[in-house]
C-alpha cells in the first residue's frame, strides 16, 4: 500500500507538497512573529504611557474617564512642576552621588582583590579565595538587618556614608575580575618583572589597559545596581534631603504634588528612567554580555 | 615571588574589611540576634538565650500572611515566567529578520527602575472614581466588568502582582535562554533533519537536553529571587503592605526593622534565618531533580 503510494507520486505531487511545505513555512513566521509583536507592546506600552500621559494638562487627563492615547492639549509644564514642586533634581543628584562614589570605589576595592587573588603569591591565598566564593551565596537580606543596626549606632542614618559603604563590596565583581585578569600570560608579569617594575605599576599600565571590557563592563552592571537600589536606602534615610530616586518616587506616589497628579508623576517617572534607558542603548552589548555572564535583577 | 605575603595583603586589605564589617560579621549577628529574647535597642541587653523569637514570628499572623503571599507568587511566576521565556526565546532563535530589535526590546525591563515602572503599572491597573483605568478599558472589549485591581479582592492583588513580577523578570531569562538556544549545534539538527525527524521530536530530543543547564539555572535563580520579592509589591501597594494584605517575608522583615511597627531586630532575624531556611531548602531540591534530569555534556554551556 505504502509502496504502491509512493510509485504513484508524480512530479506535479512532489511540487504541490513543496508548496504546501512553504505555505506551512510562511504562516509559521506569522505565527511566531505575531507572538513576538505582542510581547514587544506588552514592554514597551507602560513606558509609550507615561511618555504620552507625561505631556497632558492635570485637567485634561482627569477628564478622561475612558482611557485616551492622544494629547489634546500637550503641555511641558509637568517637567517643570517636578523640578519645583517636589524635590526631584534632589533625588537625582544624590542618585548620581551615591552611584558614582559607590561605584567607583567598589571598583577600586575589586581590582586590588583581584589582582592579589590572581597575579600574587601568598600563604592561605586558595583557602581566603574559597571564603570569597562561599561569600558569594550570602543573601543581603541576611545581613541587612546588623548592618542597619550597626549604621544606626555609628550615627550614619541620613549621610553618604551610611548609604554607600555596605553597597561597596561585591565579591561576585571581585570574581569575574580575577577570572579576566588570570587570562594575561605570565610572561608579561615576568618581563616586567626584570625591567624593574612593581606591581602597582603593573596593575595600572599593563593590566588594568589590557583587562578594560571586563572593567567597564562591572562598571556599568554596578552603575545599574546603584541607580535602581531602594531597599538599603529605604532603611537608612527618611529625611526627604537625602532620598535616592527610587524613595523619591515612593515619597511622590504617597504624597507628592499634594494631589493625585498622574501627569506629573509620570514626567518624575521619565526623568528617572530616561539616564539608563539611555545608557543601555549606548552600551547595549556590553550590558547584555555581562548579565549574561552572571548578573541577576536584583 | 615569595616575600609577596604582606604586599597581598594590603590589596586584599579593603576588600576584606568590607566583607568583614559589612557580610562576616552581620551574617554571624543574625543568627545571634535571633536568639536572643527580649532584645532592647536601646540598652543592648536581652534577657535570656532561646527559640522564643521564632515562635513568636511563626505564630504572627501577618507573618503567616507573608509567607503565604510568597509561595503563592514563587508557584506562580517561576513556571509563568520560564514557560513564556522558553516560548519567547524559542521564536527569536528561529527569526532573522527584526530579531535585533526585538530582543533590545525585550531587554529594556532589566534597566528600568522597579519603584519607577511599578507606579505605572498601579495606574493602568487602578481603578478611580474619575476612570476604571487602561486595563480594565481593555478588558470591557470583551465584556469583562471591571475590577479594582489595586485595592480590590485578593486573587486580583495577586495577579497584578504576578504579572509585573513576570514582565521584570523576563529580560533576564529570555537573554539567558536565547544565548543557550544559540550554543546548540547545528550539526545536531542536521543529523536529525537527514534522519527526517519531526520538529517537535527535534525540541524535545535535541533542544530540551542541550539547554537543560541553562534552563535549570533560570529554574533555581528564579526560585530564590521569587522567594525575596518586595520592591515589586511596594511599587504596586505601597509602603504598608500588610494593610493592603501584600506583604511578602522581606517585606516582613524590613518592616520588624523599621518603620511604623519597626525596632524589633530580634523578630527580623528570625524571621530572615527562616527565610534563608527555605531559599536553602527548595535551593537543594532543585539540585537534586537537576542532578537527575539535567543534561551536561557540552552545547550550552552559558549558566
Amino acid at each position: 500500500m505504502l509502496n504502491s503510494e509512493i510509485r504513484t507520486k508524480t512530479a506535479e505531487e512532489y511540487a504541490k507538497d513543496a508548496k504546501r511545505a512553504k505555505v506551512l513555512g510562511i504562516l509559521k513566521s506569522i505565527g511566531i512573529y505575531t507572538m513576538l509583536t505582542i510581547w514587544a507592546i506588552a514592554v514597551l506600552f507602560p513606558f509609550f504611557w507615561m511618555l504620552i500621559t507625561s505631556f497632558k494638562t492635570f485637567g485634561s487627563y482627569n477628564a478622561e474617564r475612558v482611557p485616551s492615547l492622544l494629547i489634546k492639549y500637550p503641555t511641558i509644564g509637568n517637567y517643570l512642576s517636578a523640578f519645583t514642586e517636589i524635590n526631584l533634581a534632589g533625588y537625582l543628584l544624590n542618585t548620581l552621588i551615591f552611584t558614582v562614589i559607590t561605584t567607583l570605589a567598589m571598583v577600586i576595592v575589586s581590582v586590588l582583590a583581584a589582582y592579589a587573588f590572581s597575579r600574587l603569591e601568598f600563604k592561605g591565598k586558595e583557602i581566603v579565595f574559597t571564603i570569597f566564593l562561599a561569600l558569594m551565596m550570602i543573601p543581603t537580606e541576611l545581613v541587612v538587618i546588623t548592618n542597619f543596626v550597626t549604621v544606626t549606632n555609628m550615627g550614619l542614618r541620613n549621610t553618604f556614608t551610611g548609604l554607600i559603604l555596605p553597597s561597596v563590596t561585591s565579591v561576585f565583581y571581585i570574581y569575574l575580575l580575577r577570572e579576566n585578569f588570570s587570562q594575561i600570560p605570565n610572561n608579561l608579569y615576568l618581563a616586567a618583572k626584570v625591567d624593574g617594575t612593581g606591581d602597582f605599576k603593573y596593575l595600572w599600565k599593563v593590566v588594568i589597559p589590557i583587562c578594560k571590557p571586563t572593567i567597564i563592563t562591572v562598571l556599568i552592571l554596578k552603575v545599574i545596581e546603584c541607580w535602581n537600589s531602594f531597599v538599603w536606602p529605604r532603611l537608612i534615610t527618611d529625611n526627604d534631603a537625602y532620598f535616592l530616586i527610587s524613595q523619591g518616587i515612593q515619597a511622590i506616589r504617597e504624597s507628592g504634588f499634594g494631589r493625585e497628579n498622574v501627569p506629573a508623576m509620570m514626567a518624575a517617572v521619565v526623568l528617572v528612567s530616561l539616564p539608563l534607558i539611555i545608557l543601555f542603548l549606548v552600551f547595549r552589548n556590553k550590558i547584555m554580555e555581562g548579565v549574561a555572564r552572571g548578573g541577576t535583577k536584583g | 615571588m615569595e616575600k609577596n605575603n604582606l604586599k597581598a595583603w594590603l590589596y586584599l586589605l579593603p576588600a576584606i574589611l568590607f566583607l568583614g564589617v559589612f557580610l562576616v560579621y552581620p551574617l554571624v549577628d543574625v543568627f545571634i540576634y535571633s536568639f536572643e529574647e527580649g532584645f532592647n535597642s536601646a540598652s543592648q541587653t536581652h534577657l535570656g538565650i532561646g527559640f522564643y523569637n521564632y515562635a513568636y514570628v511563626l505564630r504572627d499572623p501577618y507573618f503567616l500572611q507573608a509567607l503565604g503571599n510568597t509561595f503563592v507568587l514563587v508557584f506562580i511566576t517561576v513556571p509563568v515566567s520560564t514557560l513564556l521565556a522558553l516560548v519567547i526565546s524559542l521564536g527569536l532563535s528561529s527569526i532573522k529578520w527584526l530579531r535585533k530589535l526585538f530582543q533590545t526590546i525585550y531587554f529594556l525591563p532589566y534597566v528600568t527602575n522597579t519603584l519607577a515602572v511599578g507606579l505605572v503599572f498601579m495606574i493602568l491597573f487602578q481603578q478611580t472614581p474619575y476612570t476604571d483605568g487602561m486595563v480594565n478599558f481593555v478588558l470591557s472589549w470583551f465584556g469583562i466588568a471591571p475590577i479594582d485591581f489595586i485595592t480590590g479582592p485578593y486573587w486580583a492583588k495577586m495577579l497584578v502582582l504576578s504579572i509585573y513580577t513576570v514582565w521584570t523578570v523576563l529580560p533576564f531569562k529570555i537573554l539567558i535562554l536565547t544565548s543557550a538556544l544559540a550554543s546548540v549545534n547545528d550539526t545536531y539538527y542536521q543529523a536529525a533533519r537527514v534522519d527526517g525527524t519531526t520538529g517537535m521530536r527535534m525540541f524535545t530530543r535535541i533542544t530540551l537536553p542541550m539547554i537543560s543547564p541553562s534552563l535549570f539555572y533560570l529554574i533555581i535563580t528564579g526560585f530564590i529571587g521569587a522567594f525575596k520579592a518586595y520592591s515589586d509589591a511596594v511599587a504596586l501597594f505601597g509602603t504598608n503592605l500588610n494593610s493592603a494584605e501584600m506583604n511578602t517575608i522581606v517585606g516582613y522583615i524590613y518592616d520588624m526593622l523599621y518603620g511604623d511597627g519597626g525596632g524589633y531586630p530580634s523578630f527580623a532575624s528570625a524571621a530572615a534565618v527562616i527565610l534563608f531556611v527555605i531559599v536553602l531548602t527548595i535551593t537543594v531540591i532543585n539540585l537534586l531533580v537537576s542532578r537527575k534530569t539535567v543534561h551536561y555534556g557540552g552545547g550550552a554551556g552559558n549558566a
